[in-house]
């Protein structure tokens, strides 16, 4: 048992929130407010936290007021979508309009008590025990066995107002046989200094198939942490796509645990940055079991004074043999001030395995640039084909569409590229 | 069309062009041969834009504008084009949308209303079957993976699709068999008109058998030396560069 810390920055920021009234195990929020109590927010000499200042974040007062919001631009049109704002749910807004054997519901309807917290683990999270001990409502989306969902599921939260703080949980369920693909969307609008902490719980049971897109596009004056655990058992697959449009200080933490063999793990990302924007993705993947494949490729783009992090980290443990392990992030620098800081680690306690990992940095090509530029085309533009070129890898992974001309789109207005 | 006055450019500090003259008419073809290190690939840079080097005196004019006053993409959409020796690899830009990109700028550079979709794709089948570049590859990234003469090739469907005024081929033979320097040469014969001329920079007298030119200049140690009809490609492969050494009374 830790030592009880006084006066800790972390008690202060509590002051103003109020405990869950989710019917949480009450194993799983002690765990939580003990965490709370013995640690305080990370600084930069925990050695995950290195390279990310949480001080925006941990010396603000925030407030978990409710908001309005009136959410017009939506990625996906033809969807079962359910709308939280600021991590309360807005029935309004969401659509009730299901098929038989898929639930989506906010978690204030008594439901998934069973499931939170059981993927994750709070002891050295900070953020993720506050979400747990705080969480106002989210998501709970359960899709029956050989159920094959028709449409999209979409969870929209949307941030608003100023310095407000929304603690908002999600559950995800897809039983055996199952499939499914769920659009998360995160959005603010009138938000200042704002901050989304997010926590998605995700089951992937045996033989199922789950799609998850995720697209932060949160404005530049907020901030986004999320915590993403994932357990996929035998036989399942699992593609995660995060997207990450927009957002001053985002930090994503995906973990997934492959709990069985046979099992296919796809997790993709891109992060395109300008202004002071800072980006952090630390993703985990732990292979517990023999034959199965994990694939990751992260790529970033970063403009001005913006900074970015890749922490990769894939697990193989002694009895996971006949593993292939990919992993490989690009970033691409626009500008003299910009950054990034590029971690890929494998550890690797299995024999017979093909796992590989690869980073690379740079400025985009003047050969190339020059090579357009004689052909008409300005330096503006060459540019902007080269960038596109270079982060379209990642979106090409992304099966939906209407997700793939919403990421156009938005990139398009923020950064004046076109695809 | 364009006539070069006194040009000296320099690069790291060192004078490669020391007062380069050359006119150009419209309709005509020139070949500048000259040995390694004469200034050839300088010249091509310098006129395109590169801005590697520094041009210390001279004057270019092109078509009634000064040419070393424009960015490298303006002398591109005012009508010049070059037919690079290396043309690099653009891995994940395809060759369609480049094209496009460019064609749409320079269309817009000269006021006139973007290329549509169908209309494109008609030039592009067009022009591609004159290079015999197939038209899986127009779907390609940028040169990425093609054969040395598919590259060149490359240069000559652009050159075909952008139809500018004044093409500078830069040791477009390079490396190339003899068939797809037949391809290339038929594609730029094909392109040549009245309205526009060509300077055609060659280490070899082989492609001029295929490109005939109108003059033929030698280019030596920053300057052009040596002009004349083309029989003095020949002359000068016969008798080497050292002949044109003597003739400087070196």
């Amino acid at each position: 048992m830790s030592e009880v810390i006084q006066d800790s920055k972390i008690a202060k920021f509590q002051e103003r929130l109020t405990k869950t009234t989710l019917g949480i195990n009450g194993d799983v929020l002690a765990a939580a407010q003990n965490t709370l109590a013995t640690l305080d927010f990370p600084t930069t000499r925990v050695e995950r936290w290195k390279y990310t200042r949480v001080a925006k974040i941990a010396n603000k007062t925030f407030t978990a007021a409710r908001g309005s919001a009136s959410v017009l631009n939506l990625p996906v049109k033809d969807a079962q979508t359910i709308v939280f704002v600021n991590g309360f749910y807005d029935a309004a807004l969401s659509s009730t309009e299901g098929q038989a054997g898929v639930t989506v519901q906010p978690l204030s309807a008594n439901v998934a008590t069973e499931f939170i917290g059981k993927n994750l683990r709070t002891d050295n999270n900070v953020f993720a025990a506050l979400n747990t001990v705080y969480a106002t409502d989210g998501a709970y989306v359960h899709i029956s066995a050989k159920t094959v969902v028709e449409k999209p599921i979409q969870i929209v939260h949307v941030l608003t107002g100023d310095n407000t703080i929304a603690n908002l949980r999600n559950v995800i369920v897809a039983e055996k046989f199952s499939q499914a693909e769920i659009v998360q969307v995160f959005l603010s609008e009138n938000a200042t200094e704002s901050f989304a902490n997010n926590v998605t719980e995700v089951f992937v049971e045996e033989n199922a198939k789950l799609n998850i897109e995720k697209l932060q596009n949160e404005a530049e004056n907020n901030f986004h942490i999320s915590n993403e655990h994932v357990k996929q058992a035998k036989s399942s697959h699992f593609t995660i796509n995060s997207i990450t449009l927009n957002g001053g200080l985002v930090r994503n933490e995906l973990f997934i645990d492959v709990e069985g063999e046979n099992c296919d793990t796809h997790l993709n990302g891109t992060y395109v940055l300008k202004g002071s924007q800072q980006v952090d993705n630390y993703t985990t993947v732990d292979h517990l079991f023999p034959h199965c494949e994990s694939n990751e490729m992260y790529k970033g783009v970063m403009d001005e004074n913006s900074t970015a992090v890749f922490n990769g980290k894939v697990f193989v443990r002694p009895q996971a043999q006949k593993i292939n392990a990919y992993q490989s992030n690009g970033n691409v620098l626009l500008s003299d001030s910009a950054s990034v800081n590029s971690k890929p680690e494998l550890e690797i306690y299995a024999d017979d395995v093909k796992c590989s990992h690869g980073s690379t940095t740079g400025q985009l090509d003047e050969e190339a640039i020059y090579y357009l530029r004689a052909r008409g085309i300005s330096e503006k533009s060459a540019k902007a084909l080269m960038v596109t070129a270079f982060i379209g890898d990642v979106i090409d992974r992304v099966e939906n569409e209407e997700v793939v001309n919403y990421i156009h789109e938005q990139l398009h207005s923020r950064f004046g590229w076109d695809f | 069309m364009i006539k070069i006055q006194n040009l000296h450019a320099n690069i790291d500090g060192k004078e490669i062009l020391k007062g380069l003259n050359l006119e150009v008419k419209a309709g005509e073809v020139h070949a500048i041969m000259g040995p390694n290190g004469a200034g050839k690939s300088t010249l091509a840079s310098v006129l395109a834009g590169r801005e590697e080097f520094e041009v210390t005196e001279g004057s270019v004019d092109f078509e009634g504008t000064n040419l070393l006053e424009l960015s490298t993409e303006d002398r591109a959409r005012e009508g010049l084009f070059l037919a690079f020796q290396y043309p690099v690899e653009i891995p994940g830009v395809s060759n369609i949308n480049f094209l496009r990109t460019a064609l749409n700028e320079i269309r817009e550079h000269r006021g006139q209303e973007p290329v549509s979709a169908k209309e494109f794709m008609a030039m592009v089948k067009e022009k591609s079957a004159l290079v015999e570049l197939d038209a899986k590859l127009a779907n390609r990234s940028v040169n990425e993976g093609f054969s040395g003469g598919e590259k060149k090739r490359n240069e000559i469907f652009q050159m075909a699709m952008l139809e500018p005024k004044l093409a500078i081929l830069d040791e477009t033979d390079s490396g190339l068999d003899i068939d797809a320097l037949r391809i290339v040469a038929g594609g730029v014969n094909t392109l040549k008109s009245d309205k526009n001329a060509t300077i055609v920079i060659t280490h070899y007298q082989r492609l001029l058998d295929y490109i005939v030119p109108d003059f033929v200049h030698v280019l030596y140690n920053g300057r052009i030396v040596k002009s004349g009809p083309k029989e003095l490609a020949l002359e000068l492969e016969e008798k080497g560069y050292d002949w044109i050494k003597a003739e400087l009374g070196e």
